[in-house]
């Protein structure tokens, strides 16, 4: 039976964690369609990589390593995802929905005339009827994704084409290695049998990394602003909230665009997503975008002076009040209580 | 000086940020009438960075290219407006219902019918889909290079064009041969307004439009039939509502608040 295949991207030498995230899915959909896992690295020095795959329970471990593979460009990668379809018949292929991911799985999707549904928060293995045909697919991949900005959910399948491709996107699924993993197999392929000189046209000259400004993808708690925070100077009353938390400061769209704070650290459908300990979400009135990128908070507190805001409805905690007034206080409090 | 023709693909969308309570329908259909249709955002990017080059080379052309229904010339107007030497509409109802796939195939026998380009320009993704699928797909489907998520246009010869892009953590620059096609990112240069001597101008400008025997398409490879998924369901987004605990704004309020939090583990 097909396997199913996961890219794995590479930053540095280490696994991104969406890729782990999506090798914890990838193996217990693998499991549920008794078929092998598969997993793929691509990039150079790739020395004792497979000690951050392999734990996930991978059968089997494709390794591409050379100079010429890292850092990522778009052509080498698609013809070496490309021509190992080719031969392996993946029924899926999943890759994180990063900026790697995001370009290169429309590539090699449209290669292999497959389809590709971008930006997946939930994979499923279930029945499909087509409608017209009255044909019944078993087992086939729901891609579930948020669509038109947030506002429904759509479940999408590919009946026909394979392999059934699809990007996740990161901090929606568990990262959980195994605890006793059969020991995989590891296929060092030879990369001139699929790269060719052309496939190397295009070069990275020059590469600037900025120190992260925030760890809201790990944090515990997230404190988060809206509109309603006002200001600039309302966003650093919530640093302040933040820093007695040892939390991380999120915001809508609505204050990004506002030019509240940066908007790398906007929470959403085209934000981050974020699943804390406890959301304390202020002045967010709670548009379907915005919940879409923290609902799997284990905890929501939200403070706002609209005793119906929609975030509210899904809130553990309602704190009916300004915000000017509300979080002082609890600034103050919680100093009280860390004396 | 270099001169260089420039193809500026570009989707007219509904404003999903607009999105109010009549935004859609009691099925969990989108009630299209309710929202306005825009120039899809990260396409206005890539039209600044086509025009800019346009202002650097001069004798540059740049050409809009949408597909839609028939409203959607006014995609291609407004690219005239601003700058953009003609366009095309792509329309035929046999394109419609395509998903990314079956969009790029069609928008690609369009590029081939325009022929002669150095670079293809785009905005990164829609905003009533979000996929970022169609740039890297049309690339594909050319034979071309795609450098995605630029923030700027640094440099170009006859040869190569250099450019700033986003990644995940920082920022790199890429140096790519001619032709190529690069997809823009929200962060890059806002796009310049309409101009108000080309309003008046080429406000007569007839805008071509095009169906599937125009670009000699295949049929079976555009629209629904073309498209290999498939929507199983939508839904409306539905939330469990909870047993919430309310708190009001008083100091005994707020103090009780963080006794709970603390006294649960939830903080300290």
């Amino acid at each position: 039976m097909n396997s199913v295949f996961v890219y794995c991207e590479l930053e540095g030498n280490q696994v991104a964690p969406v890729s782990q995230e999506l090798l914890t899915k990838g193996r217990s959909l693998a499991s549920q369609l008794g078929v092998k896992l598969e997993a793929i690295a691509i990039g150079s020095e790739l020395k004792e990589i497979e000690n951050q795959i392999l734990p996930y329970g991978v059968d089997v471990l494709h390794l591409f390593d050379d100079k010429a593979l890292a850092p990522y460009t778009t052509a080498p990668h698609s013809a070496i995802l490309v021509k190992l379809f080719q031969e392996e018949k993946p029924q899926i292929a999943l890759m994180g929905a990063t900026v790697i991911g995001r370009d290169l799985g429309p590539r090699v999707s449209s290669a292999l005339g497959s389809g590709l549904t971008a930006d997946c928060t939930n994979l499923e293995i279930g029945e499909y009827e087509d409608k017209k045909t009255g044909k019944v697919y078993e087992n086939l991949l729901y891609q579930i994704r948020p669509a038109f900005g947030g506002n429904i959910i759509a479940t999408i399948v590919n009946p026909d084409h394979r392999p059934q491709m699809a990007t996740v996107r990161q901090g929606v699924m568990k990262n959980e290695p195994l605890k006793d993993a059969a020991k995989g197999t590891i296929v060092n392929h030879k990369v001139a049998d699929y790269v060719s000189q052309a496939d190397l046209a295009v070069s990275v000259i020059e590469r600037h990394m900025q120190k992260p400004s925030h760890h809201l993808d790990s944090a515990s708690i997230v404190v988060a602003g809206g509109y309603g925070m006002g200001s600039r100077e309302g966003f650093d009353m919530l640093f302040k909230l933040a820093d007695l938390l040892h939390a991380e400061v999120g915001a809508s769209r609505a204050a990004v665009d506002a030019g509240m704070v940066d908007h790398d650290r906007q929470i959403g459908q085209t934000g981050l997503t974020v699943r804390p300990k406890l959301y304390i979400a202020c002045g967010i009135s709670g548009q379907i975008q915005h919940i879409a990128g923290m609902r799997e908070s284990s905890l929501i507190m939200s403070i706002n002076q609209d005793p119906d805001a929609p975030i509210n409805a899904i809130a553990d905690y309602v704190v009916t009040g300004r915000v000017e007034d509300v979080i002082p206080k609890m600034i103050r409090n919680l100093k009280e209580i860390s004396k | 000086m270099e001169k260089f023709n420039i193809i500026v693909l570009a989707k007219q969308v509904p404003d999903t940020r607009q999105v109010g309570k009549d935004a859609m329908n009691a099925d969990g259909t989108i009630n299209r009438a309710a929202l306005p249709a825009v120039f899809n955002p990260e396409d206005l990017n890539a039209l600044e960075q086509a025009l800019a080059i346009k202002d650097r080379f001069p004798g540059s052309t740049v050409t809009m290219l949408t597909m839609g229904p028939e409203r959607a010339k006014e995609i291609v107007m407004e690219g005239v407006y601003r700058g953009a030497d003609d366009g095309y509409l792509l329309s035929d109802r046999l394109f419609a219902g395509a998903d990314t796939l079956a969009t790029s195939y069609a928008l690609s026998t369009a590029i081939r019918k325009i022929g002669k380009f150095d670079i293809i320009i785009g905005g990164r993704q829609a905003i009533d889909g979000d996929t970022a699928q169609v740039g890297p797909q049309v690339a594909e489907k050319l034979g071309l290079n795609q450098i995605t998520y630029v923030e700027e246009v640094l440099e170009m010869d006859a040869k190569n064009v250099t450019v700033k892009r986003v990644i995940t953590g920082g920022v790199e620059t890429v140096k790519a041969p001619l032709p190529c096609l690069l997809t823009v990112n929200g962060s890059a240069a806002p796009c310049r307004p309409r101009n108000a001597k080309l309003l008046m101008s080429r406000k007569r400008y007839e805008v071509p439009t095009w169906a599937v025997a125009d670009v000699n398409a295949d049929p079976a490879k555009c629209g629904l039939s073309g498209s290999p998924t498939k929507v199983k369901k939508i839904e409306n987004i539905v939330f469990q509502a909870k047993e919430s605990k309310r708190f009001g704004a008083a100091d005994a309020d707020i103090a009780a608040l963080i006794d709970e939090l603390a006294v649960n583990h939830i903080i300290g």
